[in-house]
């Protein structure tokens, strides 16, 4: 494996590829998976290339391959997938998977007209039945009321049937017409109102809803729909109706007038029904065969087919050699890879059976190479995590190398809480033990799937919070005495132990630290004894700050450190002298000296004269303003002698720094320009490329090289621009250690917040159960309350404020560290591999 | 399937989780407050009131700890016996799951 310090060294090959051999080669690279191909056509468009041909027919593959994946997937059939992974298939291969994905396809289409065609048939006669029965119970009523307005002449006009009034007013003289049909239920209201005002009152319509809903045989969804019959007289109205029945989409079916032929009918329909069914179950089942006999193969045929495209792909991107015979790719590669993919080239032409070997040959290029971080599966998320704000230059120092310890530790400092942690910690352990198994689930739940591929991260946050848990000593916000507490109480006027008497009824009892503190101090972390006590926050206030700017400017001194080794590697002397130094200097005078002084005040003051120390923050404002007043008051009390003549001399230097940032850089370089040096110093540094451009015009024979690749070494020099850069570049770095420092105090601010708010959450909650004074019944609220506590604990406390704390620390290291030494203006690597390729198949 | 009828599968995991967890952080609890912990002296239900009248005696304030450790420990295993019912319809959604493919 290579390194993590800096990306891999990649070259620029040409690829010398026999035709017939061509195809083999590229499949084998795929499988290798270590290449990326520059597309050396990039004015062709896509249907004037070579092999456009073979990418249509594997369009049009992968078309009916996904059609009938949609078939299966329909059917619910489930898809055999044993991970395998075929090699890509030989050209002539792709005829054989053509003809069979054709026949399929046919089949599955003429399989799907048939079925469909039956089912609107079996509809038709479905609706039919049920029009049949429920006219039958119209009719019968209609004889009903008929019967019974002859029999029964107190009916009053307004319950009496229309049909009956009607037969028995004009008895045999106008004959009514009638139609019967089956419409959407939806539609029965708007149809209704329709018909009463074209017709103007004068159709009669019943309607019944049928029980089932149907099945509708295009779309294949479940419709309710109900029968109607409409009666009416005269020609005219007749016509009137049809037409609104087509509007409405209703079908209308023949129904005979007298019962005698409505049963005959409806026996026939019941058999014709019956037959249908047998027929259609014998389509489903012959379907049924077909989808699970492709089921069984389709994932293959997707990854065959897939490959076959990729490769011809790949081949559309290669130039043609002037005599036909030769195919001439470039790519970009590994240095450290060479030999596997010679390797790679020597199987593939073998595989072809080709006698000329094909030939790979390195070239010089002015090029920038892509960014290429070799990464495992620990630290494929934290390159995620450098990459997500910038890929790095091309050899640049790689942050994050640096991030796998220092972002979990930042996140920590922020969520320190052993109990935490310890969830956190758990919940990744699984996560990792796991993984075999979870990725062989293939889980489509992408805020899972974020979680997962960051379990080393979480593995790694969790174990760190669990650890600044344990010098915070915060245990779901209790604290735990493990070594035994350095504090014991002593009355401090009589220099007495506290006795029982003494303690009744004091509500208050001051620790003085003089005649209290009798151990020693406390092995690991903070005292047990300070979670009683009332200045608790302000004690942890001040280390918890201190140690942020400890971290923060430690860190970016770091940073800064950095930038020197990015500057000497790419041999800019310049850089270090004008940047690299007095950015050291500045940053020390300011805050490095900060740091030394909190140490100072750590070591030099002892217990016994903790209220004699100076004040830290108002003797750094007062070295800034160089107020330096003579009071003897203790927070404005200089550390040592000569305190302020050093302190004036730092600031001086600081802001000397300021200039020697800004202006030396631009004026060098335009001494440098004018008096010839500067360009005498490029050709030095890369007088490798001069030998080897004369190489690349020779092979560049193809036209292969554009024009703006080989762009002028000499560039124009500009000195405005050079000077507005440097410009931004010195006010961005002295203000950005100012505002950076502080920024770094968002540690103690978070940390602060989180062990605050685990300590409400514990009070205003599993505290109301635990302070039960009844009795036995404090048990019984402990358990729902525990319960509820858990789950907020979980939710609020380690799923929210840890995303906060995340994001906190990822701002640390994109803003505050990275910014320090990171140019983040690289391209990625991205290999033609049809591992890649799989994967965003699946993302599609 | 029909052996199921009150949690989920997801559900079912969850609460035994919760359970183990309610197990071991209780019984902790009950650990500590039975020690007479003094981190936990917040937690317990003293009366101001009462325990004045008592003449701010220990044996006031120790009783309060033992009784809410005895709280503690009901609830433990009142967790105990949750925890035996998730994991039965744990069990339950296995087998189901288990015969269904």
């Amino acid at each position: 494996m290579g390194s993590m310090f800096r990306s891999e060294e990649m070259t620029l090959c040409q690829l010398f590829l026999q035709s017939e051999a061509s195809y083999a080669c590229v499949s084998e690279l795929g499988e290798l998976g270590l290449v990326q191909f520059r597309d050396l056509n990039p004015d062709v468009n896509a249907f004037q290339r070579k092999f456009v041909n073979e990418v249509r027919r594997c369009d049009e593959m992968e078309r009916k391959l996904r059609f009938l994946e949609k078939e299966i997937k329909k059917d619910g059939i489930p898809m055999l997938d044993t991970g395998d992974n075929p090699d890509a298939p030989a050209p002539r291969e792709m005829i054989d998977l053509e003809a069979t994905f054709e026949k399929l396809e046919n089949e599955m289409k003429e399989v799907n007209a048939n079925s469909e065609a039956l089912k609107r048939n079996f509809l038709e006669l479905t609706e039919l039945k049920h029009i049949l029965r429920k006219t039958q119970t119209f009719f019968d009523e209609a004889e009903l009321h008929h019967s019974q307005a002859l029999h029964d002449p107190s009916l009053t006009e307004e319950n009496l049937g229309l049909l009956g009034e009607e037969a028995q007013r004009t008895g045999q003289a106008l004959r009514l017409g009638f139609v019967a049909g089956v419409i959407l239920r939806e539609r029965i209201p708007a149809f209704e109102r329709m018909l009463w005002r074209v017709c103007r009152g004068n159709v009669f319509l019943r309607q019944a809803e049928i029980d089932n809903p149907l099945e509708d045989p295009v779309t294949g969804d479940q419709v309710d729909k109900s029968v109607f019959i409409i009666f009416f007289q005269g020609e005219q109205l007749k016509s009137r109706v049809k037409k609104i029945c087509e509007g409405f989409r209703a079908t209308l079916y023949p129904c005979p007038e007298t019962p005698a032929e409505r049963r005959e009918m409806a026996i026939g329909v019941m058999t014709r029904i019956e037959d249908l069914n047998t027929v259609l179950s014998q389509t489903q089942d012959h379907r049924h065969r077909v989808l699970v006999a492709a089921a069984r193969n389709i994932k293959v045929w997707f990854i065959k087919v897939r490959k076959i495209k990729a490769i011809y792909h790949t081949l559309n991107m290669f130039n043609l050699d002037v005599t036909q015979k030769c195919l001439i790719a470039e790519c970009w590669c590994p240095v450290g890879d060479l030999d596997r993919i010679q390797q790679a080239l020597r199987r593939g032409t073998e595989r072809s059976g080709s006698s000329v070997p094909s030939i790979l040959n390195r070239m010089m290029t002015k090029q920038v190479p892509p960014t290429y971080n070799r990464t495992n599966k620990f630290t494929q998320a934290f390159q995620n995590i450098v990459d997500a704000y910038g890929v790095a230059s091309y050899r640049e120092v790689n942050p994050a190398l640096y991030t796998i310890i220092s972002f979990p530790f930042l996140f920590a400092v922020m969520f320190g809480d052993t109990g935490h942690g310890i969830i956190m910690f758990l919940f990744a352990l699984g996560l990792v033990l796991k993984e075999k198994q979870i990725q062989a689930k293939k889980i489509d739940n992408e805020i899972f799937e974020i979680f997962f591929s960051g379990r080393y991260v979480i593995l790694l946050m969790g174990a760190f919070s669990l650890y600044t848990g344990l010098l915070y000593n915060d245990f779901y916000s209790k604290s735990v005495n493990i070594f035994g507490s350095s504090w014991y109480p002593v009355d401090p006027q009589t220099n007495q132990t506290y006795t029982l008497k003494t303690l009744n009824g004091s509500e208050n009892l001051v620790l003085d630290v003089r005649t209290s503190y009798v151990i020693g101090p406390y092995p690991f972390g903070l005292d047990p004894v300070w979670s009683m006590s009332k200045n608790k926050i302000t004690v942890t206030n001040s280390i918890k700050m201190k140690l942020s700017v400890i971290l923060g400017v430690t860190q970016m001194f770091f940073g800064v450190a950095l930038s020197l080794v990015n500057n000497r590697y790419f041999n800019k002397a310049i850089n270090i002298y004008c940047e690299f130094i007095p950015q050291v200097i500045f940053l020390f005078c300011m805050f490095g000296y900060l740091i030394i002084l909190i140490f100072v005040k750590w070591t030099t003051f002892t217990y016994k004269d903790t209220g004699n120390a100076p004040n830290l923050l108002i003797g750094l404002i007062n070295m800034v303003l160089f107020a330096y007043s003579d009071t003897a008051q203790p927070s404005v009390r200089p550390f040592y002698s000569g305190q302020k003549g050093l302190q004036i001399f730092l600031v001086l230097l600081a802001l000397a720094c300021v200039p020697w940032m800004w202006f030396t850089k631009p004026f060098l370089l335009r001494h440098w320009h004018r008096y010839g040096q500067f360009k005498h110093q490029q050709l030095s540094v890369q007088s490798g490329d001069l030998v080897n451009h004369a190489q690349e015009v020779n092979h560049g024979d193809g036209g292969t090289m554009a024009a703006g690749e080989l762009t002028d070494s000499e560039e124009e020099f500009n000195f405005e621009e050079v000077f507005v850069h440097q410009s931004i570049h010195t006010i961005e770095y002295c203000l950005g250690c100012i505002s950076h420092t502080a920024s770094y105090l968002r540690l103690w601010a978070l940390s602060l917040a989180h062990a605050q708010l685990s300590e409400v959450l514990w009070k205003m909650v599993l505290h109301i159960g635990l302070a039960m004074d009844h009795g036995i019944l404090g048990a019984f609220v402990t358990v729902p309350l525990f319960a509820f506590w858990a789950v907020l604990t979980v939710v609020v406390l380690v799923v929210m404020e840890g995303l906060s704390a995340f994001l906190h620390a990822l701002r640390l290291h994109w803003v505050e560290f990275q910014s320090k030494f990171y140019s983040g203006e690289g391209y990625k690597f991205q290999p033609f591999s049809f591992e890649n390729m799989m994967e965003y198949a699946i993302e599609d | 399937m029909s052996s199921c009828p009150i949690c989920g599968p997801k559900l079912s995991v969850c609460c035994t989780v919760v359970s183990i967890w309610g197990i071991i952080m209780l019984a902790l609890l009950g650990v500590f407050f039975q020690i007479h912990s003094p981190a936990l002296f917040e937690d317990i239900p003293v009366d101001e009131i009462e325990w004045k009248r008592l003449n701010y005696s220990m044996e006031y304030v120790h009783e309060k700890y033992e009784q809410t450790a005895l709280n503690c420990f009901i609830a433990a295993g009142i967790y105990i016996l949750f925890f035996f019912f998730s994991c039965c319809q744990q069990r339950m959604h296995a087998r189901a799951s288990y015969e269904l493919s």
